[in-house]
């Protein structure tokens, strides 16, 4: 009342609500707990009120756990000790309001203490299921545990107090409104829940499709707009395959962070780009698949380079792109069935060009070959080995 | 497409069933294919395709992987065993892996996809009929794939792995060869690269290896 009751928890280091209850039941064995309230407040210096603020170190758990129960034993020490004394208002009212006081101690002392319910956690599995009880890990026990005590130490009052006829009524009573109030509310609380379960598996639908509408409007509406305004066949043509690349991309899941340093989503995008650019289609097959390094980006530039040259100078509307992984290298093949070329007396321009994916793949480490023949179409053909990890 | 060998069709035109749930695209083949080939019938699910190419009996069924009430696959599954002459060519906007691989599994000859040009699939439907397989360079990929690695410990090797030849026909598919250029290539004949072709196709129908159906979702192809 005085902070009495906290000055000495703080003292002794164990929870104030302890305390309190040890008092009242030392107040209850002949008055002993009045005369002591009063005595401590009269001889407790007043704490500091900056001290007093300040919150309490905390103790590790253990040693919190050692020194509620010392207290406890110290507390049934003195209980017992005034038994002997003769200074005891009787059995029948001072044990059932010790049993009730430690019950109510089981459920309140810090249930509000966060840090120890955090710290409770962590050590959880290194502790006994006993002292888990102790500790609000396992609260739902601590309070189960704490009632049957309270509810011991009333049933002990009132048998002790020939009253337990009366209060089996009571209790009869409370049942019996407990089931009709139940009975009234049950269904509707029922139904309150599994509204709020369908509202949010709505919300969720709901969420997705439009998600899935925004998407729809920034790509496909947006190529179907382009179509109708495309001028020319091969125009509508890219759009749509364009626009149709980038849809089953998005379908069938290549998109995503993880699959954006993969080879097969870095091949297609090439594909892509060179489609969108050049009107041509390109069929693009990647079987098996590696991450991106900087040595497999070189390779797949330069096989964006020679797909790039067979959609310039080919004279195709398709041409074919395929990759393969194998365990020892990376190959990429690009071939077109167009005009063709003799590679002995090729034209200035494009032998820099074939010299660029040389040199690209040179500088990766790998190798390229370009074989063509007038009328037969033109391969190019890129290889890069795999440092064995 | 892999194959625009020319061959002059002799004798009656080929009969062709189409199965396919989009309405636009049906009818879009139907007045392509029409000059080239007889087209018996259509149908938009399984069970009229199921009715309709019992009542026709055409050569060549075109069959979309996806269609309401169970896809292509369980048309072929009903429909085989007791009209073996009916051939099969998958035709899909899907290029989903397992897709293609489970209807080629049911028995299909080949697959090929709706962007295919007119002339292309033509000479698809063509080569179906001749008993040929048809692979297209992304089927040719799914294949490699699918068996790539070690073949599965306990099983046929026979059917469990391609043979080196195999592999290498398999390769100039998938990088856009047609069966007469791997055939010079590879310096064998047209015969042999399609007797390659079928035996893959058998391999893939009966092989247990089960990354047939698992890999794809692994590896999320498409």
């Amino acid at each position: 009342m005085a902070g009495v009751a906290a000055g000495l928890a703080d003292r002794l280091g164990v929870d104030h609500v302890m305390v309190r209850l040890a008092l009242v039941v030392l107040a209850f064995a002949g008055g002993v707990g009045v005369v002591a309230y009063l005595l401590l407040w009269a001889f407790t210096p007043e704490a500091d009120a900056a001290e007093g603020a300040e919150p309490r170190p905390p103790g590790g758990r253990r040693q919190d756990l050692e020194r509620a129960v010392a207290f406890a034993f110290v507390v049934g020490g003195t209980l017992l000790l005034l038994r002997q004394a003769g200074v005891w208002f009787g059995d029948a009212v001072v044990w059932p309001v010790a049993l009730g006081a430690l019950g109510s101690a089981l459920i309140w002392t810090r249930a509000d203490d966060a840090g120890r319910a955090r710290f409770a956690r962590v050590a959880s599995r290194a502790r006994s299921p006993v002292e888990g009880v102790l500790t609000g890990r396992l609260s739902r026990t601590r309070i189960l545990l704490g009632g049957l005590l309270i509810a011991g130490g009333m049933a002990a009052f009132l048998a002790a107090n020939n009253a337990l006829v009366a209060f089996r009524n009571v209790v009869f009573a409370v049942v019996v409104t407990v089931t009709g109030v139940g009975l009234i509310l049950g269904p509707w609380v029922w139904r309150m829940g599994r509204q709020l379960a369908e509202e949010r598996r709505q919300r969720i639908r709901s969420e997705e499709r439009a998600e899935m509408a925004a998407h729809l409007h920034d790509s496909v509406l947006q190529s179907l707009a382009l179509i109708q305004r495309a001028s020319t066949p091969q125009e509508m043509v890219s759009l749509a395959r364009g626009q149709e690349r980038e849809l089953r991309a998005w379908l069938f899941g290549r998109s995503g962070p993880s699959a954006h340093d993969l080879l097969g989503t870095a091949i297609e995008e090439m594909a892509g780009r060179v489609e969108r650019l050049h009107h041509v289609k390109v069929e693009a097959v990647v079987v098996g698949g590696c991450r991106v390094d900087d040595r497999v980006q070189g390779l797949v530039q330069a096989t964006g380079e020679a797909v790039m040259n067979a959609a310039k100078h080919a004279g195709v509307d398709a041409l074919s792109v395929y990759v393969e992984v194998e365990p020892e290298q990376v190959s990429a093949f690009v071939r077109d069935q167009g005009k063709g070329f003799d590679p002995a007396a090729v034209p200035e321009d494009r032998r820099g060009i074939a010299d660029s994916i040389v040199g690209r793949m040179e500088r990766a480490g790998g190798t390229a070959v370009v074989e063509s023949a007038p009328g037969e179409g033109t391969e190019v053909t890129v290889r890069l080995g795999r440092r064995t990890p | 497409m892999s194959a625009p060998t020319h061959r002059d069709t002799v004798g009656p035109p080929i009969r062709v069933f189409l199965v396919d749930d989009h309405q636009l695209f049906l009818s879009g083949v139907r007045s392509e294919l029409g000059e080239q080939f007889e087209m018996v019938g259509h149908a938009h699910d399984v069970p009229s395709a199921m009715a309709g190419i019992r009542a026709t009996g055409p050569d060549v069924v075109l069959l979309d992987v996806h269609m309401p009430g169970g896809g292509g696959g369980a048309v072929i599954r009903a429909v085989a065993p007791q009209h073996p002459e009916v051939r099969f060519l998958a035709l899909s906007v899907s290029d989903a892996a397992d897709d293609v691989i489970e209807v080629i599994r049911a028995g299909a000859r080949g697959y090929v996809t709706k962007s295919i040009a007119p002339a292309e699939l033509a000479q698809a439907i063509r080569h179906v009929h001749e008993g040929d397989a048809v692979f297209s360079p992304r089927l040719a990929g799914f294949v490699l794939d699918a068996f790539a690695g070690e073949a599965p410990p306990r099983s046929d090797p026979e059917l469990d792995q391609l043979t080196a030849r195999e592999r290498e026909v398999l390769r100039h598919i998938a990088r856009g060869y047609a069966y007469k250029q791997i055939a010079r290539q590879l310096h064998i004949s047209v015969k042999t690269v399609e007797s390659h072709v079928s035996a893959v196709l058998r391999k893939l129908q009966l092989s247990n290896r089960h990354q047939l159906t698992r890999w794809a979702t692994d590896r999320r192809l498409v």
